[in-house]
């Protein structure tokens, strides 16, 4: 009798350990569509549709251009104002998208949760996935104005040879928010506290995070704080590879990673043990 | 044996009533405390058995208790049970939407659950779209789903509509969508919820053929939950019954539903009425309530059997406590397969204004209508379109005894829900 192969065992409660990443792999085509899905959906029915990916950032742009660059006269490494708030916006905002929503991510599928099973991790995934369209089409606007300021005006720009490492920066920024997020929607299923938190958690967080201003503004003796902010060094390096000012420091970048790998694990290991039992407590 | 495609043992899952919240961080440090200390987990040993009516003080509840059970490879099995016995917790563990507390579940092969049809579906998507989407949520890959495109979209019935997205479609067209797919699953073993409640009866009969033919032909197993116990005696093999989270009963599907008819039977055995004196214990709502419900011949005395020549009145004593507007009483009487025969209400003999105080109602049941056998009434009242204020409650039960002879030397029963005296006339030589 016990010899006999079953293909699906259900038990209670795994252990904190066992996430199969196997099985992710197995659904990848799932992951697949839900990222069509969002490509297809998102502006369906808008007047302007796509064109929302440049209005974002440009009036975002526009307004700290008034607010931080001319009335609080806040430096911006003699950069112009334009191209240094949108370097700096553009990478935030896609942390800060995929953050919120990795955040809801088991408050938002509850439907589809209840009704049938797939590897949870695949929704969080997706949002990560999905959120790159947008950056892109917002790098490209990014181009467009360095090319503009380039080629019109008197501006030098040096561009430094880091600036290749911007893959491993959104891959940063991706794991990071993931982990972040996943850590967040689990514990919410039961807390829904840290709901509020997290509404103007992310806001606050921005003003700790060279976008508006350059890390070396930052008095001396306070920019360890804002350097154990491990989105500081993604946005540094970011500016430093584009813009050719900011600061670039491989021990910074390498706290980044650690940080970031330490909270994907996390994260991982919470939200796994979360998937299991959450439709009793949300 | 080496047939058996599901192995269920003791299985349970607990949960915790009332508001989640407050007190959980609590009881999660000190059930984390216990677990340190290589303790049983304190909050196990609690908890009641799931009985929704009885008021437990205990804040855990049993949804499952002890749940064992396996089914043979290529069989139908129907779970039966009263609303809350556990039959849907028991078909999420399954479909693995949330975990048990205790015991495992073992299959051989692939467990596809249908829950709900169609989901993840997008409105904004084009049915194909929405097929691959839905496939691949039910763990489907992309090259299955597009080697059965054709099948689904056929079985469906909506290929002319398939660059069309979902939003234009109709909802029959949606959900007929939805169980292609899941029909085109292929699982060894195939979960199915009463989603076939939806749609309409063309598309119920395909659906269930559908299950016969994968059952039959492709030696999958089906387990098959349905308070319809129409189609879970034409669908399946074997039964389960459960009640309160414990399997009461387990066998053919034909003594499986006896046995439950029997059990519910059991209750309305009263003698033809029954009278709530504790106003705590009526059935209705701050509204309004039922004090007394009887059947009788006399309108008086209390009768539980009759003879199909008898005329049956139905009295319903009620108490309107707060002024109604528009109110009306419905009563629907049932077989003992809970097939309504007659749905009747008291809309055109109601004031549009009820004051408050004591109604009585009297339906009048005309003799010679009903066949031999056990029938149910059950009662709903409501202001429509703004309130329920008595909920579908079955109430008393009745017998119709053996038809008596008229004229024939043998008395028989003849096979119907009802028997009405038919008129019949024959003219010999008719040109």
């Amino acid at each position: 009798m016990e010899t006999q192969t079953w293909d699906t065992i259900i038990k209670p409660k795994r252990s904190l350990l066992s996430v199969n990443l196997a099985e992710v792999w197995k659904y990848r085509d799932l992951l697949r569509m839900l990222v069509l899905r969002d490509f297809v959906t998102i502006y369906k029915q808008t007047l302007l549709g796509p064109i929302w990916f440049f209005i974002q950032p440009i009036f975002t742009v526009l307004i700290y251009t008034f607010i931080f660059g001319e009335f609080a006269g806040i430096s911006t490494d003699g950069l112009p104002k334009i191209l240094f708030y949108l370097s700096g916006t553009v990478l935030w905002n896609y942390f800060a998208d995929c953050f919120n929503k990795t955040a809801t991510v088991f408050k938002d599928n509850q439907n589809v949760f209840g009704k049938v099973y797939f590897p949870r991790l695949i929704s969080p995934l997706s949002i990560v996935v999905s959120g790159l369209l947008k950056l892109g089409v917002q790098l490209l606007l990014l181009l467009g104005f360095l090319l503009f300021y380039h080629f019109f005006t008197e501006v030098q720009l040096k561009i430094h040879l880091e600036l290749l490492l911007l893959p491993c920066l959104i891959i940063l920024m991706a794991a990071l928010s993931l982990g972040l997020g996943m850590i967040i929607t689990s514990l919410t299923t039961k807390y829904r506290d840290l709901v509020f938190l997290l509404q103007f958690g992310i806001q606050l967080l921005l003003y700790a995070t060279p976008v508006i201003y350059p890390l070396s503004s930052v008095p001396e003796k306070y920019q360890w704080i804002i350097i154990l902010n491990p989105m500081t060094s993604i946005i540094e390096t970011f500016k430093y590879g584009v813009l050719g000012t900011g600061i670039f420091s491989w021990f910074n970048l390498t706290y980044t990673l650690l940080f970031t790998i330490i909270i994907l694990i996390l994260g991982t290991l919470i939200f796994n043990k979360t998937e299991k039992d959450f439709m009793d407590t949300v | 044996m080496s047939d058996i495609a599901i192995k269920i043992e003791n299985l349970s899952k607990q949960y915790r009533l009332g508001q989640i919240g407050t007190g959980t961080i609590s009881h999660d440090l000190n059930r984390w405390w216990h677990q340190v200390r290589g303790k049983e987990n304190p909050y196990l040993k609690i908890g009641e058995r799931n009985d929704r009516a009885s008021i437990s003080n205990s804040e855990y509840v049993w949804a499952l208790q002890d749940i064992n059970f396996e089914v043979n490879q290529g069989q139908i099995l129907g779970i039966i049970g009263k609303n809350g016995a556990g039959k849907s917790t028991l078909l999420k563990i399954l479909s693995k939407v949330t975990g048990p507390t205790t015991g495992t579940v073992k299959a051989k092969g692939r467990i596809a659950s249908l829950l709900e049809v169609g989901t993840g579906f997008h409105p904004e998507m084009t049915g194909r779209e929405n097929v691959y989407m839905n496939g691949t949520i039910m763990g489907m890959n992309r090259q299955e789903i597009k080697s059965k495109l054709d099948e689904i979209v056929e079985f469906a019935g909506v290929s002319r509509y398939l660059d069309t997205p979902i939003k234009r479609y109709s909802s029959g067209m949606m959900v007929r969508l939805g169980f292609a797919v899941a029909a085109h699953l292929e699982p060894e073993i195939l979960v199915v919820d009463e989603v076939l409640a939806v749609g309409d009866a063309e598309f119920q009969k395909k659906a269930i053929g559908k299950m016969q033919d994968v059952s039959k032909n492709q030696g999958r197993t089906v387990l098959f939950v349905s308070h319809n116990m129409a189609s879970v005696k034409s669908l399946c093999h074997s039964g389960i019954l459960m009640q309160q989270g414990r399997i009461v009963f387990d066998g053919s599907i034909d003594d499986t539903i006896n046995y439950y008819l029997k059990e519910e039977n059991q209750k309305f055995k009263e003698k033809g009425g029954i009278e709530w004196k504790d106003p705590k214990e009526r059935p209705g709502s701050e509204d309004f309530q039922l004090k007394k419900v009887f059947t009788s011949t006399n309108r008086e005395d209390f009768k539980s059997v009759f003879s199909n020549e008898d005329k049956i009145f139905i009295c319903v004593e009620t108490e309107v406590l707060n002024e109604l507007r528009n109110m009306r009483l419905n009563f629907r009487l049932l077989d003992k397969n809970d097939v309504v025969v007659f749905t009747s209400s008291s809309h055109s003999n109601e004031k549009s204004i009820k004051e408050t105080g004591l109604y009585q109602y009297t339906m009048k049941i005309p003799a010679n209508l009903l066949n031999h056998g056990t029938y149910f009434i059950e009662l709903q009242a409501g202001m429509p379109g703004v309130k329920q204020i008595l909920l579908n409650t079955k109430v008393l039960s009745f017998d119709i005894e053996k038809l008596t002879d008229s004229g024939t030397t043998h008395s028989t029963i003849l096979p119907g829900v009802i028997a009405p005296t038919i008129e019949w006339v024959i003219k010999p030589n008719y040109i």
